[in-house]
């Protein structure tokens, strides 16, 4: 019996030295992969290259233009935009906005190109063409135009005209991510401070495309930051406490340590990017794979107390920890890995890398440890250990209780499962990011104040080359904008059809009563072809027209919605389009925010399948390492049973669910069975090699692994409350859940598991005690 | 065109003299020379047809008549025809370009019939959606930038000057441009348009330059790449022809309702 293990133990303490050199030469050649490892600052990556919403854009932004952005919103402390001095701030901040790095684009209150029929002339030219002339008249004149163009109110300035904004639109060439976006952020912070600085009467806000992916990595790096260092120094006392040594304790850091580099590494030879969910595999790493060396170390202080001697202890702890050890990181990576059926690369890539370094741990634990500690003197005072108290009275209590744990426990599940369906799939993308983002707070005034950060982009198509010219499709066009700002949720709408309209009113001397849609196919070709040929560098229509002028691109801007409200309304809008387009022959809604809307779900659902395959594999392994198809069975109950009930226990307080949770389900799963594994081993060695009765089994599982799994459970729940402590909503969710479930898993495993194993074995209680044990 | 002082140009012919000059010198020379070569041409007309291509690789042509007239001491005169896309044909586009001022731009809308001046200081922006520039397709000026020589090397087989000029203009859209110019015929072949922070915008790329009259070269396509946004366009120059006898009244705002 364990002869293979034994075995190893001998080899690795025989060459100790070959196998340090070795673990320290494996690490390192992993670790090498660090500096491919770089801070990603693209939204995109939460999507795969082949998501049909990301597909759907990309073919948009190939169609059109790119228009990630900057923008600065600008509030005058006396409330009034059209004053000379703000419109001074504004035109020197436009001017210089030019030269934002990657800029193609400009947009603001000053240079929007104004339309005016001079006789036979059309004038086109910026509403503020030098700032150092403008009369209070004149100001007057621009506030009537801006407040009353379409185009501009609730997009550049806002109705009550308090507040404005410069939008800069940048197209990222994308050839190297990690740093092209911290330079366009930096580029456009210093101007905000240089123009506050010179104009101290205004203060500036920003928000937009390129100020949000900026925030992932600044999420990311935060985390890093903080929560690393914390999660050390917590895992660092919990050693201390529970092995009640220095060597032990720095050891085993030592050894985590090496997992997280290798693990993080490898994430690099890969070609991984840190996101705000990879950034916590570090975390998690440290949180997972602590138990392994913990075992370990915790038999061999054990057997050394009994007085063996320090290599003996040890291969006798390699004898007894090595297949439960190499068990539970199996199962915990195999959790893990089942997050690569995750539709979102950044959970592939945290599975992945936490998989990996909950190997190494393992690896390391079984070879670099044993290995090291040969090495070192450890004296420990020879006493025989008494026996754990806590845990047998627990152990009696459940035993004892056991008619009435199990129904009541039964309950207890049935209980909170009954609110799981309560859980809403809900996320809000914005609100990713909590109050300790810059991001966040900026974009929240401009909500409040200006414009949104949620848009729907729409390519409308007529479906023939200069169909945007003809009436009818134009006039559909106007009516699907129109409905959209009849609704509660729209902020703005950029429709191509205001342009038209207003250019016909312009061509017809001005008159107000030509503020419509042309209605004759030529003129509006003839109108656009006109204004075109009058526009400068930058403001030109390209970014809402295609080449052959068969489609245009309308933006429709809202308030921050969850993403319910946001595929409701894209279901009532493409309920319209059914219902009265004609010419429209497809607009399909697309853009960041439908990305994230779908996503979740499509998160989920792939998850299921993950989820569900994780699931076999590891009761697979369950059946096998325990030879028993009955209790590999029996373990799938606190295997899963904790997830449900920590979703129900969310459903009741929390009630909705998103990006972040979806994942949490397969990742637990992992680690929640290392417990129900450890347990049953015992429970079973129990039955099998020394003949005991369930009931006997039950209290011999609870004096041998009872603590230990208290323990792990409680390092385990620290670790990741530390996540929850994340400025990212994606990683304090997910740490908050997790720990909840862990919670409740100690407890299935403590309060329902054992009943449950007494009551299936009664039948053959009496059958097995005739019989001798198996071995 | 412009007239350039008597000295100057008896320098420019002797380019022996060309190493005793300055980067700034040496460039002006050349766009002097280039700009005197392709003087006394008079008159000429010409097809094009515009292809225009978007990143996701959609397509879209237009076809374009022009006439231009050469004025002396100023820019030239042009007269453009579409005759498509339907929706747009026979609409006329007159332009005067200037040296120091504003251009002087009309244009004939026969679904309004009417003529409409174009009143904007600012014509950067994107000729018929294509990713040429009015102020790309325009005539060329010496005095419209100022020039600096860089080097000379060799492109693609040929000998060519490599010059940079930077736009009088303040309402150019670029900040400077690197002109790869054929030192036999005096005639770009490769130009690279930086934008206003000095940033690689577009290169357009010259090619099968032919020669008419026995004297005036003519390149048979362009191709406009825009880097920064992956579009392209494609311009295909037909049936040049020369000595056409145009004269003012066939460039003023009443041939504009007569051009067919």
């Amino acid at each position: 019996m364990h002869e293979f293990e034994r075995r190893f133990g001998e080899l690795v303490i025989q060459y100790r030295w070959l196998v340090i050199i070795a673990c320290l030469l494996l690490v390192g050649f992993m670790a090498s992969g660090a500096k491919h490892l770089s801070m990603t600052t693209n939204y995109r990556v939460f999507f795969s290259e082949d998501n049909p919403q990301r597909m759907a854009f990309e073919a948009l932004e190939n169609t059109y233009t790119k228009n990630d952005n900057v923008m600065f919103v600008i509030a005058p402390e006396d409330g009034n935009v059209f004053s000379k001095k703000v419109m001074e701030a504004v035109y020197e901040l436009t001017e210089k906005s030019w030269q934002v790095p990657y800029s193609s684009r400009v947009d603001s209150l000053t240079n929007y190109q104004h339309t005016e029929a001079e006789g036979d002339d059309l004038l086109v030219e910026d509403l503020v063409e030098d700032p150092a002339l403008l009369t209070e008249e004149r100001l007057a004149y621009i506030r009537q135009v801006a407040v009353n163009e379409p185009l501009l109110r609730h997009r550049l300035v806002s109705d009550r005209a308090h507040v404005t904004a410069v939008n800069v639109t940048v197209q990222l060439p994308g050839i190297n991510e990690a740093t092209e976006t911290p330079e366009v952020v930096a580029f456009t912070r210093n101007l905000a401070a240089e123009i506050e600085a010179k104009y101290p009467f205004i203060k500036i806000y920003m928000t937009g495309m390129v100020m949000m992916n900026n925030s992932f990595s600044e999420a990311s790096q935060n985390d890093m930051k903080t929560l690393v260092p914390l999660s050390f120094l917590i895992m660092m006392v919990m050693l201390l406490l529970m092995l009640r040594g220095f060597a032990g304790t720095a050891l085993t850091m030592v050894v985590i340590i090496l997992s997280v580099i290798a693990a993080m590494g490898a994430g690099g030879h890969i070609g991984y990017p840190i996101t705000p969910p990879s950034a916590t595999a570090p975390t998690i790493i440290l949180t997972v794979a602590i138990a392994n060396s913990v075992h370990v170390l915790v038999t061999f202080y054990h057997y050394m107390r009994e007085g063996m001697d320090k290599i003996a202890a040890m291969i006798e702890s390699m004898r007894v920890n090595l297949q439960p050890v190499f068990l539970t990181s199996l199962t915990t990576s195999i959790g893990f890995m089942s997050m690569n059926f995750s539709d979102v690369p950044p959970f592939n890539h945290l599975g992945n890398m936490v998989a990996i370094g909950v190997m190494m741990s393992f690896v390391l634990a079984v070879t670099f440890l044993p290995a090291v500690i040969s090495l070192l003197p450890v004296k420990v005072r020879v006493h025989h250990e008494k026996g754990d108290r806590l845990m047998l009275s627990i152990g009696n209590f459940v035993v004892n209780n056991r008619r009435k744990l199990l129904p009541g426990m039964t309950l207890l599940v049935v209980v909170l499962v009954s609110f799981l369906p309560r859980n809403e799939l809900n996320d809000v993308f914005l609100e990713y990011f909590d109050e300790t983002i810059q991001f966040r707070n900026d974009t929240d005034f401009t909500v409040k104040n200006l414009t949104g950060m949620y848009l729907i982009d729409f390519s409308v198509e007529s479906a023939e080359p200069g169909g945007i010219s003809n009436p009818e499709f134009l006039q559909e066009v106007e009516d699907f904008a129109n409905w959209f700002r009849e609704q509660p949720e729209t902020l703005h709408v950029n429709v191509f059809t205001d342009i038209m309209k207003r250019l016909n009113r312009n061509l017809h001397g001005d008159n107000d009563a030509m503020y419509k849609l042309p209605d004759e196919r030529n003129l509006s070709a003839q109108y656009l072809l006109m204004y075109e040929m009058s526009l400068p560098y930058g403001l030109d229509l390209n970014n809402q027209i295609n080449v052959d002028k068969s489609a245009t691109r309308m933006v429709v801007t809202l308030r921050t919605l969850s993403t319910n409200q946001m595929i409701a309304l894209e279901k009532r809008s493409s309920q319209w389009l059914q219902e009265n387009a004609e010419f429209i022959k497809a607009a399909a809604a697309s853009g960041p925010t439908m990305m994230f809307a779908h996503i979740g779900k499509r998160n989920i659902i792939s998850m299921l399948a993950g989820t569900t395959i994780a699931l076999i594999m590891i009761s697979m392994i369950l059946i096998i390492a325990l030879r028993s198809f009955k209790l590999g069975l029996t373990s799938m109950v606190p295997n899963l049973v904790p997830a449900a009930m920590g979703f129900g226990i969310w459903g009741m307080l929390v009630g909705e669910v998103g990006l972040a949770l979806s994942v949490v389900t397969s990742m637990t799963l992992g680690i929640v069975v290392d417990d129900t594994v450890h347990f049953m081993s015992k429970y079973q060695r129990a039955r099998r090699e020394s003949g005991l009765n369930s009931e006997q089994a039950v209290r011999y599982a609870f004096t041998s692994v009872g603590r230990a799994l208290l323990t792990t459970s409680v390092v385990l729940i620290a670790g990741f409350l530390v996540l929850a402590l994340s400025s990212f909503k994606l990683n304090s969710g997910m740490g908050l859940l997790t720990a909840l479930v862990i919670a409740l898993a100690l407890i299935a495993d403590f309060l329902l598991l054992p009943p449950l194993l007494m009551k299936l074995e009664e039948k053959s209680n009496e059958k097995d005690t005739a019989v001798a044990p198996a071995s | 065109m412009k007239k350039t002082p008597l000295l100057l140009l008896l320098l420019s012919i002797t380019t022996s003299y060309a190493w005793a000059l300055t980067a700034e010198e040496k460039g002006l020379q050349i766009a002097q020379k280039a700009d005197r070569l392709d003087s006394g041409w008079g008159d000429q007309k010409q097809s094009m047809e515009m292809i225009l291509r978007n990143k996701q690789g959609q397509e879209s042509r237009r076809q374009i008549r022009g006439r231009s007239l050469e004025v002396i001491g100023d820019g030239d005169k042009a007269l453009s025809i579409f005759d498509s896309p339907a929706d747009v044909k026979g609409t006329a586009f007159l332009s005067f370009t200037h040296v120091n001022e504003p251009d002087d731009q009309w244009l004939y809308l026969p679904a309004l019939k009417r003529v409409k001046r174009i009143a904007s200081k600012n014509k950067s922006g994107p000729f018929m959606g294509s990713e040429f520039a009015f102020e790309d397709m325009s005539s060329q000026e010496v005095d419209k930038y100022t020039y600096k020589w860089l080097r000379d090397e060799q492109l693609d087989g040929k000998d060519v000057y490599v010059i940079e000029r930077v736009p009088v203009d303040k309402h150019s859209g670029y900040t400077r441009q690197i002109v790869w110019g054929d030192r036999e015929i005096y005639h770009p072949l490769k130009v690279e348009f930086y934008d206003r922070k000095n940033a690689l915008l577009k290169t357009l790329v010259l090619f099968d330059y032919k020669q008419y009259l026995g004297k005036y070269w003519r390149p048979d396509r362009m191709e406009m790449t825009n880097h920064q946004n992956g579009k392209s366009t494609t311009l295909l120059f037909t049936d040049y022809v020369f000595n056409n006898g145009f004269s003012d009244r066939d460039f003023d705002r009443n041939s504009l309702k007569r051009a067919r």
